[in-house]
């Protein structure tokens, strides 16, 4: 009994956290409201682009609508098949969702992995890996991307798993710092001195408290992996025609029919930088408040330790 | 420190491109799909039957070449490019002028862009002129070089008729020409990387105004000028240094991406047209010279840091 009350109260006090975190975000980051309302919207249509787009993705209107511009009927034109930009750039949301989120899940947890294994347990290994992590750096990460892709094949699953071991490897360098300082706490020195395995330490008394940083990881790269996305696909190694990825509609025929027809390669660009710009300011308003060295006065520490008190 | 890695980077880099599927003489019998080539002999010639720990010998330099002789990393040889038979040396000497003007002007134009605005950003925090400096900041992370580019190249041609030359003009030749060929490029180019070091200058200045040697600065009665630039300025670009020198990669990749764009005969369409005739030679020689520089300039941007913080000392 007492387990299932901790944990709703765990869970009750979780939940009030994350709707602090929000009222702080309106009242300290008008800015940072709109990115993530811009964030917000991106998933809505990501998730019910079936039902924003008015026609499908891939569906042509005949060749009397090639290259049509922007009209009552195509709001923002056809391309050179006939098909509706709109729903296109549409479509292209829920690509980008899908990208982003999985891509930046699995960097996060790989730099998540790295870093905490290499800080903890240090010595040689510690040093091997971050050799390895600098020699990784040294190779130019798009055009590593590009070589990866070229040996997996194009295709969505492909450039998710690109993207996220790229950032992965690179990202592990922020979660090492942070779980280096984290490591030579009392309580750590605790929990090993009481026999805890290694494992339980890292997964229960160190990544807990570096999960500031790792959110503010997570938040920035989401836009880097939909914008690295995008540059793949426009260079013809990343999601591959006919879906309706930003990147990909910019490239090949958007090219060709560039001046022909400019609005094209206009509106998925525009949308592509309102959409990144967007989840940026948002990330930098998540790192702005969970930072606690940029917060004036009494970390999030002494403001929990003063509520049980007076209870 | 230099050498591990670089033998890294080359372990790496070979068998990353090893491992594509298809080699060469795949890629040539989809091209000339008519003509009956020998397989196994052209595959004798490129050395693909050896094992492949061999073939790295060979492209290291310690391992001998079917002929004999060794040729490779350690001589100062790439090797030969499989798809026009020219040393793969010889391709990039024609190319790297480009890249290395593009990626330089934009380095440049990047830190012009980025300094003075993150320097006023840091001084006047909270301002409406820090706020738009910062939204300029994200701007130019958010904006892909890519679209950018083709706008720039599409809307002026339509609404002035205004049409950037495809031909390459040596600097050599026209000066000028050359420069108002690079400016376009190289302006997007450093957008991107402007807006990062913006943010970074910002910070570093808001850090360094608030210790105690900038006060002891204003108490001595010294002008604002003298704090501001000797003072601050100075120390808030150390970390900046550093981060110039993390751009680099941003640099290499945006140069295969803007040369694609504006049609720049550089070492990025170089690699890009390598990749699509599975030129294995040749791709693995470029990515090994893009990562040799990024090593060198990891190791000089030690060397300045060091020079410029007195702090910091290498034994």
């Amino acid at each position: 009994m007492a387990d299932s009350s901790s944990s709703r109260v765990a869970k009750a006090k979780r939940h009030s956290r994350l709707v602090g975190f929000l009222i702080r975000l309106v009242r300290e980051k008008p800015l940072g409201t709109v990115g993530g309302i811009i964030t917000l919207l991106l998933l809505l249509t990501g998730i019910f682009a079936d039902f924003l787009a008015p026609y499908g993705m891939n569906e042509s209107h005949g060749v009397e609508n090639f290259l049509v511009p922007p009209s009552a009927r195509f709001w923002l034109g056809t391309d050179n098949v006939g098909r509706d930009i709109l729903s296109r750039v549409i479509f292209g949301a829920r690509i980008s969702v899908i990208v982003g989120l999985a891509a930046a899940t699995i960097a996060t947890i790989l730099s998540t992995v790295i870093g905490v294994v290499s800080a903890y347990i240090g010595g040689k290994l510690d040093l091997i890996v971050q050799r390895f992590v600098d020699a990784w750096m040294c190779i130019p990460g798009l055009i590593f991307m590009l070589v990866l892709i070229a040996i997996i094949g194009a295709g969505i699953w492909q450039v998710i798993i690109a993207l996220g071991i790229q950032w992965g490897i690179t990202g592990s360098r922020v979660v090492r710092s942070a779980a280096i300082s984290i490591k030579e706490n009392v309580y750590v020195e605790a929990a090993r001195a009481i026999g805890c395995p290694t494992t339980r330490i890292l997964t229960r008394h160190i990544v807990p408290n570096i999960m500031a940083p790792i959110i503010t990881l997570f938040t920035l790269r989401v836009p880097a992996m939909i914008i690295t996305e995008a540059s793949l696909s426009y260079l013809g190694f990343g999601i591959p025609p006919p879906a309706p990825s930003w990147g990909g509609m910019l490239s090949g025929s958007g090219r060709d029919y560039m001046f022909r027809a400019p609005w094209m390669a206009l509106w998925p660009g525009l949308t592509l930088s309102m959409v990144v710009y967007g989840i940026n300011i948002f990330g930098d308003a998540v790192r702005d408040l969970l930072d606690p060295r940029l917060r004036g006065g009494v970390g999030r520490y002494g403001v929990r330790a003063k509520k049980e008190a007076k209870k | 420190m230099l050498i591990p890695t670089v033998l890294m980077v080359s372990f790496a880099i070979f068998f990353l491109v090893k491992l594509v599927p298809g080699d060469i003489v795949d890629a040539l019998q989809t091209t000339i799909a008519d003509v009956a080539i020998d397989k196994e002999a052209l595959r004798l010639e490129f050395g693909l039957n050896s094992p492949l720990i061999v073939q790295y010998g060979r492209w290291l330099g310690v391992a001998p070449q079917p002929d004999g002789g060794f040729s490779g990393i350690f001589q100062g040889n790439l090797g030969v490019s499989w798809f026009s038979k020219v040393p793969v040396l010889e391709l990039v000497a024609m190319k790297w002028p480009v890249t290395l003007e593009l990626g330089l002007m934009g380095l440049i134009i990047g830190q012009l862009i980025a300094l003075p605005i993150g320097i006023y950003s840091g001084l006047r925090q909270d301002t409406w002129g820090d706020y738009l400096g910062r939204t300029f900041a994200i701007l130019c992370i958010s904006v892909p070089g890519f679209w950018i580019g083709t706008m720039v190249i599409v809307f002026p041609s339509i609404w002035w008729g205004y049409m950037p030359s495809i031909m390459l003009i040596p600097f050599t030749e026209d000066p000028i020409g050359n420069l108002r060929m690079f400016i376009m490029p190289a302006v997007v180019l450093g957008m991107a990387l402007g807006g990062g070091t913006m943010r970074m200058t910002r910070t570093m200045m808001l850090e360094v105004l608030r210790q105690d040697y900038i006060r002891t600065a204003w108490a001595k009665g010294l002008r604002e000028r003298v704090v501001i630039l000797r003072h601050a300025v100075k120390n808030a670009l150390i970390p900046v240094v550093t981060m110039i020198g993390l751009q680099v990669p941003i640099i290499v990749g945006g140069t295969v991406i803007i040369e694609q764009i504006f049609c720049l005969p550089g070492m990025g369409r170089l690699l890009l047209t390598a990749m699509f005739n599975r030129d294995e030679a040749l791709i693995s020689g470029i990515i090994f010279i893009f990562a040799f520089i990024l090593v060198l300039t990891n190791l000089v941007v030690d060397l300045i840091y060091a020079y410029l913080d007195p702090r910091i000392h290498y034994k």
